[in-house]
């Protein structure tokens, strides 16, 4: 038996055609991983080509500070997404937690406790969204943030009476909007939560229960995962997201606006697919949140430059939006493939 | 019903059972799934449990995993009684159960796959979640485990989805072997295979046995039984109705067992 296995193993390598074939798809699902990053990084030399402010360093500041909350929201929702979820919410928070900040600061002037109410409120808006989602049962996670984007939103107006309220403290002003020469401080934020991020997901056990929850939410059950509590977390910490770009908006527009953040959600969800994340859960890395979030930047920005209407600009991310998707409907077959590939070479 | 087992099934003798069970009810309901069973299951052993759809073996071998609890009867490992309320009861027990729809992560690796929900990480003062995880412990016990058994993947660092039918099912058993101290079960397990990828997976039986855990087999492919397995025990309405040793003088007995023939 075992002398059988192994003259199958050398009979495999004497077939040619599926071997080269073997290669040739395993070739072609390397290069759909690396697309993502690879168009992004043509779309820097093309645009940069074109247009020679691109990638002066003021502009670089610019598409650093317009995207930062772009990725910080997207880094949040990477990890609702790989769970099959996903965090509609994330917009209205922002709003919401600006909304809160600007008020503690009308009243206290302490800027720590500003930050701590800006903060705590996008945690808050999470807990609801994971409590509500698992504990009550709800079947998907698309009803519950549906319906809190929509609560928070009006909590938001409601508490500012649909105006804006100005001032916040100078170093959440710094945070949100200011820089060291061109580099603005949200990058910095941007980074050190990435780095957290990709800390958790690769190399805590709770990263490893986070894929597998995306990947096999039953036999996660069997294998004695804590399923429940992992996609409780996932939500608070898609809503500490949230609070922290609120935190950079807030201090962007040196105000608690109830109407910042409108379509976020949105902005959010499509980086992590543009990234190359697969919509279905189970599978996305900390790099393609960053990859997706500013290959949108990129794109606006440049449209911008351009000056081209901000019309145009929606139409193309919702192309971008449209490709990735292929690509991952392409990606799913050439899997299946590989799988028959596999079959016939271990014959 | 029952007469078949005096007269023509000599049990096999090879010391006392690892696992022994003995008088198991289960009813759901209206429906009686257990009547009474007793069951011995050896080391060193593969032992096939057959019997019709409905015959009540997955509600054994789910009380066995710790999916179900029987209303009555008891479970004795190596002689002492034990009880089994949850899945990580049969495991700590040294109990692995390879499903027929083999519960694995298709977006993980085979070294993912083995420890899910049970990670090697430490610092152990740490909560259980925010601990580093061991993985060049984890994978290098992995590539032991699949060495040993003589299983070889295409490519150790891709992911599961991305592997044939019977290489999955060989991450599925090995996973199995390498965490089962004493009994590994396994549900159908050539059930969605070819030929060729069925051969290895019995191999892979063998081997099992040959390291002399006890192997539970359930399953219709009544050519594999035959083969493999060392006991077999025939079930019908949630009853043993039998017990003997498969070979090709007791393939027709055991089909008529099976099939209710012999009433």
């Amino acid at each position: 038996m075992v002398t059988a296995a192994k003259s199958d193993q050398s009979a495999g390598g004497g077939r040619a055609l599926p071997l080269d074939r073997y290669r040739m798809l395993q070739a072609a699902l390397f290069s759909l991983r690396a697309g993502p990053a690879l168009i992004l990084l043509l779309l820097i030399i093309a645009v940069g080509l074109t247009t020679p402010v691109f990638l002066t360093s003021r502009n670089v500041g610019n598409v650093f500070s317009q995207t930062s909350v772009i990725a910080v929201l997207a880094l949040g929702q990477l990890l609702v997404i790989v769970t099959r979820g996903i965090d509609l919410s994330v917009g209205s928070t922002i709003a919401l937690s600006g909304v809160v900040g600007a008020i503690v600061f009308a009243h206290t002037h302490s800027s720590v406790l500003v930050i701590a109410a800006i903060v705590g409120t996008g945690l808050a808006v999470g807990a609801a969204n994971g409590l509500i989602y698992v504990y009550g049962r709800v079947p998907h996670p698309f009803i519950v943030t549906l319906a809190t984007l929509s609560i928070v939103r009006g909590i938001a107006l409601w508490a500012a009476n649909g105006t804006l309220i100005s001032g916040m403290p100078s170093i959440v002003d710094t945070i949100g909007g200011g820089s060291i020469h061109w580099l603005p401080y949200s990058i910095f934020a941007v980074v050190g939560l990435a780095l957290l991020c990709l800390l958790g997901t690769t190399r805590l056990v709770w990263g490893r229960w986070l894929y597998a929850v995306g990947g096999n939410p039953e036999a996660a059950r069997r294998s004695g995962i804590p399923t429940r509590r992992v996609l409780v977390t996932v939500y608070v910490l898609s809503g500490l997201a949230a609070g922290i770009a609120g935190l950079l908006t807030a201090g962007l527009i040196d105000a608690g606006s109830p109407t910042a953040g409108d379509l976020a959600e949105l902005d959010s969800i499509a980086a992590v697919i543009i990234g190359g994340a697969a919509f279905a859960g189970g599978r996305g890395n900390v790099g393609n949140a960053l990859v997706g979030a500013f290959t949108i930047g990129v794109i606006r920005n440049a449209l911008n430059l351009h000056n081209v209407d901000p019309f145009y600009q929606l139409m193309a991310i919702g192309v971008v939006v449209l490709a990735a998707v292929e690509a991952d409907v392409l990606r799913g077959a050439i899997e299946g493939r590989v799988r028959v590939a596999q079959a016939m070479r271990s014959t | 019903m029952t007469a078949p087992v005096a007269a023509k099934a000599p049990p096999v003798e090879s010391g006392t059972p690892v696992l022994a069970i003995r008088g198991a009810w289960k009813r759901f309901g209206a429906v009686t799934a257990l009547e009474g069973v007793d069951l011995d299951i050896r080391c060193g052993e593969v032992l096939a449990v057959l019997g019709d759809n409905g015959a009540g073996k997955s509600t054994l071998i789910k009380c066995l995993n710790g999916v179900h609890r029987f209303d009555s009867g008891t479970i004795e490992m190596d002689g002492v009684q034990v009880a089994i309320h949850a899945p990580a009861d049969a495991r700590a027990l040294g109990i692995e159960t390879v499903y027929q729809d083999l519960a694995l992560f298709d977006n993980l690796r085979p070294t993912d796959n083995f420890y899910a929900g049970r990670e090697l990480a430490g610092p152990s003062w740490l909560p259980r979640s925010l601990r580093l995880l061991r993985r060049r412990q984890m994978t290098d016990s992995t590539r032991d485990v699949l060495a040993r058994l003589q299983v070889t993947l295409p490519d150790f660092n891709a992911v599961v989805g991305l592997m044939s039918g019977g290489q999955r099912q060989a991450v599925a058993v090995s996973r199995a072997a390498a965490f089962a101290s004493k009994v590994v079960i396994l549900d159908e397990p050539t059930a969605a295979l070819g030929v060729r990828e069925s051969r290895k997976v019995l191999d892979l039986i063998l081997r099992l046995r040959s390291e002399n855990k006890a192997v539970v087999v359930i399953s219709h492919a009544m050519d594999h039984v035959m083969e493999v397995a060392d006991r077999a025990v025939i079930m019908r309405r949630g009853r043993k109705v039998g017990e003997l040793i498969p070979s090709a003088e007791t393939y027709t007995q055991i089909v008529s067992l099976i099939v209710g023939g012999g009433e």
